[in-house]
Order: C-alpha cells, then sequence, then structure tokens
C-alpha cells in the first residue's frame, strides 16, 4: 500500500510537472496583460513538433550523439516556440490592443490562433502522428518498491527549477518590476518610461518560451505526437492555473501539481472510470470556497 | 446586372438537373472513414486500398451489371474519427451524393452510430472493420467484413491462457471507445468463466485523449497479473506499453485488432516486438491472391498493407458483387438500394482476402481470425489461426 501510494506520488509529481509548466505560460500572459492566451496549448503542440524536428535534425542530418542533440535541441526549440508566441502577439494580440478591443474579443481571437494553429499544422503536416526519436537513453531504477527513470527526476527538477528562476524574475529584477507594474495600472505605466510593448513581447517569449521547454520534456516522455495533442492539456493547465490563483506564479505552480495529484490519486484509489468526474469535483469544490484561486487576490472585473 | 444573375441562376439550376442524366452510367459508392483525427492511418489505408480497386475495374472498361458496363465513382468522406461526424457524413453520401452504397465506418465507435442512419434511409452499409455487435444488430441494410467481438474475445482469452499459461489477467481498456470498452467487458465475462471468479485482477480505463496513464499501470501492476489484455488503438497501444515497461513491467500484452495498423511499429518501436494480438489477417506468410494483394500495394504505396486496406478491399467487392448480382441497374436509387440489400442477403459464400465468409441473418460474417505475434524485424507474424466452431 504504502509502495503503490509512494509509486503514484511519482506518478503525480511528473504529470503535475506539465500541468505546473503550461500553467506558468497561462498566468505569466494574464498576470501582465489579464488576457487568458487560450492559444497557449497548442503553442505547446508546436514546441513539441519543433522539438521534433531539431531533435531529428540533431540526430540525422548532423549525427550528433543523444545528449549533444538533446543540447542543441532545448535551445532551438525554445528559442523557435518563443518566436512562434511573440508572432502571435504581433498579429492578432498587439493591433486590438491598439485598437482598444474589449477583452472577450481578444480571448476569442485566442481560441481561434489555437484552432489556427493546430489545424495549419493538420494542413501541412498531415494527420498521421509523429513518433519523437529517443535523445537519452532510459535507465530506470528501483528503489524499495518504487520504480522511477532518470526521465522523471529530469522533468520534475527541471520544472521546479524554472519555477523558482521565474519567480526570481518576477519579483527581483526590474523587468520583472515592469511586469507587474503593468498588471496593475496598464494606462499610467507607460507614463513612467516603461516601454509597454518591450515587456509584453518579454512576457510572451517567457511564457511561449516556456511552453516549448515543456513540449520537448513531454513529447521526451510521452514520445507521439499529433496536432490535437495540446488541447486537452492546455485547457486542463489553465483550470491548474486559475485554482492556483490566475495571475500568480506560485499558484500555477501549485495548482498544476494539484491538479496533476488528484488526477493520479483518484485513479489509484478509485475506479478509473470515475476520474474526471471526481477530479473535477474537488477542484469545484476549492473553487467554491476560495472563488480567486488558492494564491488569487479578488479584482473586480475578470473574465 | 439583375437580368445576368437571373440567367446564372437559371443556367445553374439547369446543369444541376443535368447532372443525373449525364450520371447514369456511373456506379456510386461513398466511403464514410477517417481521414484526419485520432486514426487517420485507417482512413488512409481504407482510401488507397479502394483506389487500387477503383483503377483496375475501371482500367477494364468498367463494372459489368446486367450487360452493361458502369464506370464506378468512390467518394471519399472524412469522419474525423468522431461519432459525430460519422453520422452527418453517412447523411450526407445518402442525400446529397446519393450513392448506391456507403463502405465503412472503420471502427465501432463511429459504425454505431452511422448504422443507425443507414438503416432508416434504407442504404446499404458495409463496415470493414468494425467488431462490436450493435453495429449490425437488429439493421437489415447493415452489413460487415470483420469478425464479431463476442467471437475475438473467447479468441483472445484462449490463446493467453494456452501461449502465456496465465491464470490471471488485468484489463485495460478506453472507456469513451465502443469498441474497446465492449471487447475488454467480453474479455473479462469470458476469462472469468474459463479460470473462476476474480481471476481478472484489475479492470481499468482511460480516456481517449489521454497520454498519461501511469496511475491506471501502477493499480495493475502492483495486481502482478500474468498478462495485460489491452483492445486499444494502436497510438495509445504505443504509449501503454512504452509507460508500462518504464515502471519496470516485463510480463506480456495480449492485444485485439485495433493494434494491427502500420503506423503501429512506428511508434512503438522495441518495446511493442515480442507481444500478440489477434486480428484479420496476416501479411508475413500470405498466400495466393492475399499475397497477390499485398504485393501489388506495397508496390504502389511502399508500405505492407495493414487488415484495415484488406477489409476494405473485401467489403468493397462484396457490395461490387451485390450490385452484380442484381442483374441489372433501374437508374432508380430507391429500387437499386434495395436491390442491392436483397442481393447482399443472398451471396451464399465469398471469397475474400481476409478469408472466406458468408453472412448470417445478422449480415455478420462467419469467418476466421488468426493471431500474429510482432517479430523483431517489427512485421506481424502468422501464430494460429481460429476458426468458429
Amino acid at each position: 500500500m504504502l509502495e503503490s501510494f509512494l509509486q503514484n506520488l511519482i506518478n503525480a509529481l511528473q504529470w503535475g510537472s506539465f500541468y505546473a509548466l503550461i500553467a506558468l505560460g497561462y498566468t505569466l500572459v494574464y498576470g501582465v496583460l489579464t488576457l487568458i492566451n487560450f492559444a497557449h496549448g497548442d503553442i505547446f503542440m508546436v514546441g513539441a513538433y519543433i522539438a521534433f524536428f531539431a531533435a531529428s535534425f540533431a540526430l540525422t542530418t548532423l549525427g550528433l550523439s543523444g545528449w549533444a542533440a538533446l543540447a542543441l535541441t532545448i535551445p532551438i526549440t525554445m528559442i523557435l516556440t518563443a518566436m512562434v508566441g511573440v508572432t502571435l502577439e504581433r498579429i492578432a494580440y498587439r493591433p486590438l490592443r491598439r485598437k482598444g478591443a474589449n477583452r472577450l474579443y481578444v480571448v476569442i481571437t485566442a481560441l481561434m490562433c489555437g484552432l489556427i494553429l493546430e489545424h495549419s499544422n493538420l494542413a501541412i503536416l498531415g494527420a498521421s502522428r509523429k513518433a519523437f526519436p529517443t535523445l537519452i537513453d532510459l535507465k530506470i531504477y528501483h528503489i524499495g518498491g518504487v520504480t522511477i527513470t532518470n526521465l522523471n527526476i529530469a522533468v520534475i527538477l527541471v520544472t521546479s527549477l524554472v519555477f523558482i528562476m521565474l519567480h526570481k524574475i518576477v519579483t527581483k529584477t526590474r523587468v520583472g518590476m515592469a511586469m507587474r507594474a503593468i498588471s496593475y495600472d496598464k494606462f499610467a505605466v507607460p507614463l513612467m518610461g516603461i516601454p509597454l510593448d518591450n515587456i509584453i513581447v518579454i512576457t510572451f517569449i517567457l511564457g511561449s518560451g516556456l511552453a516549448g521547454l515543456a513540449g520537448l520534456m513531454f513529447a521526451m516522455s510521452y514520445p507521439v505526437l499529433e496536432p490535437y495533442m495540446g488541447a486537452l492539456i492546455g485547457w486542463k493547465a489553465f483550470i491548474a492555473a486559475v485554482v492556483g490563483g490566475i495571475g500568480d506564479i506560485r499558484g500555477a505552480f501549485l495548482g498544476g501539481f494539484l491538479l496533476g495529484a488528484v488526477e493520479i490519486m483518484v485513479v489509484a484509489f478509485f475506479p478509473s472510470t470515475l476520474r474526471d468526474l471526481i477530479a473535477f469535483t474537488v477542484l469545484l469544490v476549492i473553487l467554491t470556497l476560495r472563488p480567486t484561486g488558492l494564491f488569487g487576490i479578488a479584482k473586480t472585473t475578470k473574465i | 446586372m439583375q437580368r445576368t444573375m437571373r440567367c446564372l441562376i437559371f443556367t445553374g439550376l439547369a446543369l444541376l438537373l443535368a447532372v443525373p442524366a449525364i450520371a447514369t452510367d456511373t456506379i456510386k459508392i461513398g466511403f464514410n472513414i477517417p481521414m484526419t483525427g485520432d486514426i487517420p492511418k485507417v482512413g488512409e489505408s481504407s482510401k488507397l486500398s479502394a483506389e487500387m480497386l477503383k483503377a483496375d475495374i475501371n482500367g477494364n472498361g468498367g463494372l459489368e451489371v446486367g450487360g452493361k458496363k458502369y464506370m464506378l465513382d468512390f467518394v471519399y468522406e472524412d469522419n474525423e474519427a468522431k461519432a459525430e461526424s460519422a453520422v452527418t457524413t453517412a447523411l450526407k453520401l445518402i442525400e446529397r451524393d446519393q450513392v448506391l452504397a456507403m463502405i465503412g465506418p472503420n471502427s465501432s465507435k463511429q459504425a454505431v452510430p452511422a448504422g443507425q442512419v443507414a438503416d432508416d434511409n434504407h442504404t446499404v452499409m458495409v463496415s470493414p472493420w468494425s467488431t462490436n455487435p450493435d453495429t449490425t444488430f437488429d439493421r437489415p441494410w447493415v452489413f460487415r467484413a470483420a469478425f464479431l467481438d463476442p467471437f475475438q474475445g473467447p479468441v483472445a482469452v484462449n490463446f493467453a491462457v494456452k501461449q502465456f499459461n496465465a491464470k490471471t489477467a488485468a484489463v485495460l481498456y478506453d472507456l469513451s471507445n465502443d469498441y474497446s470498452k465492449g471487447l475488454a467487458e467480453i474479455f473479462r465475462d469470458v476469462f472469468e468463466k474459463k479460470m473462476g471468479a476474480k481471476t481478472v485482477l484489475a479492470f481499468e480505463s482511460h480516456g481517449t485523449k489521454d497520454q498519461d496513464f501511469s496511475a491506471q499501470l501502477t493499480k495493475i501492476i502492483s495486481t502482478n497479473p500474468d498478462f495485460i489484455f489491452l483492445p486499444d488503438n494502436y497510438n495509445q497501444v504505443a504509449l501503454i506499453v512504452k509507460q508500462a515497461h518504464q515502471q519496470g513491467y516485463k510480463g506480456q500484452f495480449m492485444g485485439s485488432d485495433a493494434w494491427g495498423s502500420s503506423e503501429l511499429m512506428t511508434l512503438c518501436g522495441d518495446d511493442c516486438k515480442g507481444l500478440y494480438f489477434s486480428t484479420h489477417y496476416a501479411a508475413a506468410g500470405a498466400t495466393g491472391a492475399t499475397k497477390t494483394f499485398i504485393d501489388r500495394y506495397t508496390k504502389k504505396y511502399g508500405y505492407v498493407p495493414d487488415d484495415v486496406a484488406a477489409l476494405t478491399w473485401d467489403a468493397t467487392r462484396i457490395v461490387l458483387k451485390a450490385i452484380q448480382d442484381t442483374n441489372g441497374l433501374t437508374g432508380k436509387l430507391k429500387k437499386d438500394r434495395k436491390a442491392i440489400r436483397k442481393a447482399m442477403s443472398n451471396i451464399p459464400s465469398f471469397k475474400g482476402i481476409t478469408g472466406d465468409m458468408s453472412f448470417d441473418e445478422q449480415g455478420d460474417p462467419v469467418k476466421c481470425a488468426v493471431v500474429v505475434r510482432i517479430s523483431d524485424k517489427g512485421e506481424f507474424e502468422f501464430t494460429e489461426s481460429i476458426c468458429p466452431q
């Protein structure tokens, strides 16, 4: 019993890591722009595909070894995915912001951007799935009755490191201070000489870069890629961000792990047919008790 | 301006009316197949196989029905591997495209609801790949080319008990898939009847879009079963088998016919080698007409045809045979569809490339299943053939 609990704890940490990484992207953009970037799950999908092409290129065309290919794939994936996010901001969100459109229209635009990403992928690459190449050899460790792989450990560690770094950036640096300032007052901040657009671009670079990293690690852990892979996990990560208190980085991190843990533990101790029913009831109860999420602060206008 | 518009509309209408008159010399057959969505390879196999058949027959001047040659016209519509899209696709084919008969949908998730539409609209439907009994049950207009799950379930049980010397089993299935759920339940009932109560140690489910199965697998592995029965689509099989190995599971898996896609090995790789599944035909080591089909398909498209390709070939040929058996089409859609249905149920025995088959009163074929082993080269090797008693 204890063994299977510990095993499920590791399962939950691994699965929650992906929710946490994606939720961090949602919450960053929301915190700065109060925009729910519904395209984020699909940016994650694009990240996984970019990682696929980068890894295949490094392995076969350049003929690198697994570790070297990985070292090359990480920056390429993060940079290219960040560029996708920034492009979306440039061509879709910024013109709307300039025209002073209601936030509702921006959210709808984000949803549409997500669908465009999915379907352009379908149109360009076709519907058949891609198998992600093996970059590093999987090592399986047995500790007590618990099995853990080197990939599990890497995913959990990287997610935690990313969270700490992001937290430092937002709370300790000037850029972070500017981000927080924009979230307080979008109109007064440019008057103080803070370049609004640049800060927003930096936010999108951070958020989408993380989605790229999540895409890469996801593809390594679950090596079957398809155009719709980002939709469901993206929505669930959004729920995680809301439960944690959207706009707060600690909230997104904890919310992600909480959702992962609830999903895994429900399967572990109840019939698996009831998973989504019980998991989302739990989240609903949390939101009923704390409508602003675990770390959220009540604001008068929210979507 | 207004006059030109009116003129255009009238010409358009006239053309629309003229089309059926021009098209009398073709036979239109609709394909309700998944070209995008969860199982795109299944739709692709169906389409390529049908295209090959069409090229064969049209190349020979068309299909002869009652002394008259007809050219074949195949209409392919994508059902996105969704139940609701399969229904609208079926309606579109039957009403707008006015097809004589419909091939597909392939998996039971779409074939069960689409079968209702075909039956209500009095159009013959032949599902190549659906194995769930509900597809054809009490539907005189619906047929299939595949065997049924109540037959496939016992095949899997008997084979696993004999081959793995298994006394216990565990099952992991897709809750939102009629095929997977139905087969999992049949398997559980048959296994427990044979080996005693509570011998299926774990009976776990997951959702169609799931990518992480670690919690279910932890639960299954902790009960230490002799093997895991996995009636799942090939894309999920790849993830589940890999994750089970990552959790240190070294035992056997037994699969079902939904494994048999040519994409399984590109997604699953070494992890799936040495596993067994029950299916409709084995490509490696085939003989006769089956081998000719496999060789031609492989040469034309560059990969070995999977069971869907072979079953689509058979399903389409059965329909064409029935059309020939009507001894002449009248050109009246309702009458012709009725004649085809009658001819379908009168086919005594059909020599297909997936085996000989005859239809029972439910429109289901009586035919054999094979169990294949995935070899170290990634080929599906024939292991055993099991026929209905």
